[in-house]
């Protein structure tokens, strides 16, 4: 191929896919349900902005990348941000020693105020110390429950996630199951595990415990596809995370078991499987909750030395069920991704 | 046929047409033992040794449908795990597949999506992402000569984050959003994620798609020039080229299979699931490698064989599944799973040390 054909062939290259675009177009290739088309333009929540000196804060968390979860923390933290005046630093590792680097580099930075995930507490121990030695106040979110006050942070939002469990187990006595398997997605994770441990203590049937692995939706489905099959007392599947109550949903029909499904956590796709029928109830720790209020709680400890909780007890921002009895009302909100 | 040395033992020597060959110098070996070097029979005894142990062991595992859902299992890493060996075999190594695979159920979802288009202009455009991943990965190979180890990583890394982030930006979420009731969807449904009734069990379409490509791929590594082609540029890159073999096609479309094949499991994943979560597929790639190498395809490459790791991949179902039918404590699950791989690996070498000694 010659130069100046080549140079022609990169100039015609917008004008093909343009072309192709429109060709697809006509070709009746759009669709005619569904898609962009019909997803309403929302609004993400506003309240309004402070006017307030123009200050930094960053949020340090173990979130693993791509998890709708922590992508909705961070909707919160940025949602308080913008309302505040505020400056929004994210970070994020599942390493407890990179997320410790990470908070490091805030104190570097010189911010205004950290808020802090504490899944690995000892970890996170002096370095927390470095940042209350350079005068930074520091808050907790979502983990840590037992630790933000020996590690002297200034206030904690989140859900015991015991509690969260043990009100589950309630709910499923209600519920008339007796015997309910508790999917884990990541072995090892010392909250999943907590909640699983907190159903087992109230709910008064059986509960079993199965792991799958979290990052291979084909393998989650056809392991409680194969639990289901090999107890077929079972007659609810508890698990731990919005996409896999969807998939224990097709895990159930391929079974051809009878067994419910009831979730922790939420996301929109699972609002809809609530509003239809096939999942029972979810419990929701509102994350966009905890990244909102612990933006916002620095906010006001600068401006108005306040501290939620009197900085003795934390700020639960959960168990808060969804059924079916208020499902349509989370529902807008949970189109938009932040509930 | 006589410039690929490596490839002759696997052209010359079906075993249906071994008989009428001796020469006096396989004389002294018998049939059984013959059949035992070839690389595929270790694996196949390792998985049915497996397969009667869960027998055994777990009750639900006899039923109809537990095999169904063992062999859907088998099947979603299969699929895979046959390119990847192909590649294995071609002297190559690809890290980035597991990742790529939900690079290509996203860049589906999210063109018909924001489009609003019909999902199977979603589903092309993916193809040809999923080819184009692959051909970058095997000319970036081929043109700098750096190992392929490096070259992928690079490309794994690259996709992940952009798996993260273009989701992000594009969809505002770090899922993408429902396309089931869109055009197309059923349709491609049936071709990728739909199932079939077999005597009253439910069978997976990726099951059959699993063994059409396995037969597929068997026929093109022992019946054409190709797969010579494969054997001998991961024998010897140099004395392949130096006989006229084309090894930088060769290399580069190798990598543009395992493309196909992430294109693949990445729509069964999207149109069985509606939805894909960008952090997804991390850590699948090495199970893919797993299953290639327990089913006999060197990491050194030169040598191997299609029809091993579909038994590789059959042994990973089983096992993954087979621990939950039996009951076990779910804590030790990572390590059930690791002492038979290892347990199998092991039946599966001193097969081969047994067949070939003299």
């Amino acid at each position: 191929m010659d130069r100046s054909s080549r140079s022609r062939s990169r100039r015609l290259a917008p004008v093909v896919a343009v072309a192709a675009a429109a060709a697809l177009t006509l070709a009746g290739c759009s669709s005619s349900h569904g898609g962009k088309k019909s997803e309403e333009a929302a609004q993400s929540a506003s309240a309004g902005k402070a006017n307030t000196p123009r200050m930094t804060v960053a949020l340090v968390t173990h979130q693993a990348p791509g998890d709708t979860f922590w992508d909705t923390v961070r909707k919160g933290a940025e949602a308080a941000a913008a309302k505040d005046n505020i400056k929004l630093i994210y970070s994020a590792d599942p390493n407890a020693g990179n997320q410790a680097n990470l908070v490091q580099n805030a104190i570097d930075q010189k911010v205004d105020g950290i808020a802090v995930t504490l899944a690995k507490p000892d970890a996170m121990k002096s370095v927390i110390g470095k940042a209350e030695q350079s005068g930074i106040p520091v808050v907790g979110l979502n983990s840590g429950l037992s630790d933000w006050k020996n590690l002297g942070l200034l206030e904690f939002f989140g859900q015991d996630e015991s509690v969260a469990g043990e009100a589950f187990g309630s709910k499923l006595n209600s519920t008339g199951a007796k015997k309910v398997v508790c999917v884990i997605q990541e072995q090892g994770n010392i909250g999943l595990t907590q909640r699983c441990d907190g159903v087992k203590k109230t709910f008064q049937g059986t509960t079993e415990t199965l792991y799958v692995n979290g990052t291979d939706m084909p393998s989650v489905k056809s392991t409680i596809t194969a639990k289901l099959k090999q107890d077929s007392a079972i007659d609810t599947v508890v698990t731990l995370g919005a996409p896999f109550a969807l998939t224990a949903v097709q895990s159930v029909g391929d079974a051809g078991s009878k067994a419910k499904v009831a979730t922790f956590d939420l996301n929109k796709d699972l609002v809809k499987a609530v509003q239809n029928g096939s999942i029972e109830f979810a419990v929701d720790q509102q994350p966009y909750l905890q990244g909102y209020l612990a933006v916002d709680s620095l906010w006001l400890y600068k401006n108005n030395g306040n501290y939620s909780g009197g900085g003795v007890q934390p700020v639960l921002t959960g168990p808060a069920f969804v059924d079916k009895s208020n499902v349509d009302k989370v529902a807008e909100f949970a189109a938009k991704g932040t509930r | 046929m006589s410039m690929a040395q490596h490839a002759e033992p696997a052209v010359t020597t079906p075993p249906a047409s071994g008989p009428e060959q001796t020469d006096g110098r396989t004389a002294q070996r018998p049939l059984a033992l013959r059949l035992l070097a070839r690389p595929e029979v270790g694996v196949f005894l390792g998985a049915a040794a497996v397969l009667v142990f869960f027998l055994v062991v777990a009750p639900s595992v006899r039923q109809g449908s537990s095999m169904a859902t063992i062999l859907y299992q088998s099947s979603t890493i299969g699929i895979m795990a046959l390119p990847v060996a192909l590649l294995m075999i071609g002297g190559e190594f690809d890290l980035s597949s597991g990742v790529a695979v939900i690079s290509s159920a996203l860049t589906a979802s999210m063109l018909s999506y924001q489009l609003t288009m019909n999902v199977w202009v979603g589903v092309f455009v993916a193809l040809l992402v999923s080819l184009a991943i692959g051909f970058f990965n095997g000319w970036v190979v081929v043109k700098t000569g750096l190992p392929s180890f490096l070259v992928t990583l690079g490309t794994f890394l690259i996709l992940q984050g952009a798996n993260l982030a273009v989701t992000k930006w594009v969809t505002g979420n770090v899922a993408t959003d429902d396309i089931s009731d869109m055009d197309g969807f059923s349709q491609a449904k049936k071709v990728f994620a739909s199932s079939f009734d077999v005597g009253g069990v439910q069978v997976k379409i990726t099951v059959v798609w699993w063994l059409v490509f396995a037969a597929l791929a068997t026929w093109v590594l022992l019946r054409t020039k190709y797969g010579n082609w494969i054997f001998a540029v991961g024998g010897n890159k140099d004395s392949a080229r130096a006989v006229g073999v084309p090894v930088t096609f060769t290399k580069i479309s190798l990598f543009m299979l395992v493309g196909f094949g992430a294109w693949f499991i990445g729509m069964h994943n999207l149109f069985s699931f509606n939805t894909v979560q960008s952090g997804e597929g991390v850590g699948q790639e090495l199970i893919y490698i797993s299953a290639a190498v327990i089913g006999g395809c060197l990491l050194t490459g030169g040598s191997g064989s299609a029809i091993g790791p579909v038994f590789g991949a059959f042994m990973f179902g089983m096992v993954q599944q087979g621990i939950v039918y039996a009951g076990w404590n779910p804590d030790w699950f990572k390590a059930f799973l690791g002492v038979m791989l290892l347990g199998a690996v092991l039946i599966n070498l001193w097969v081969q040390r047994t067949a070939t000694r003299r």
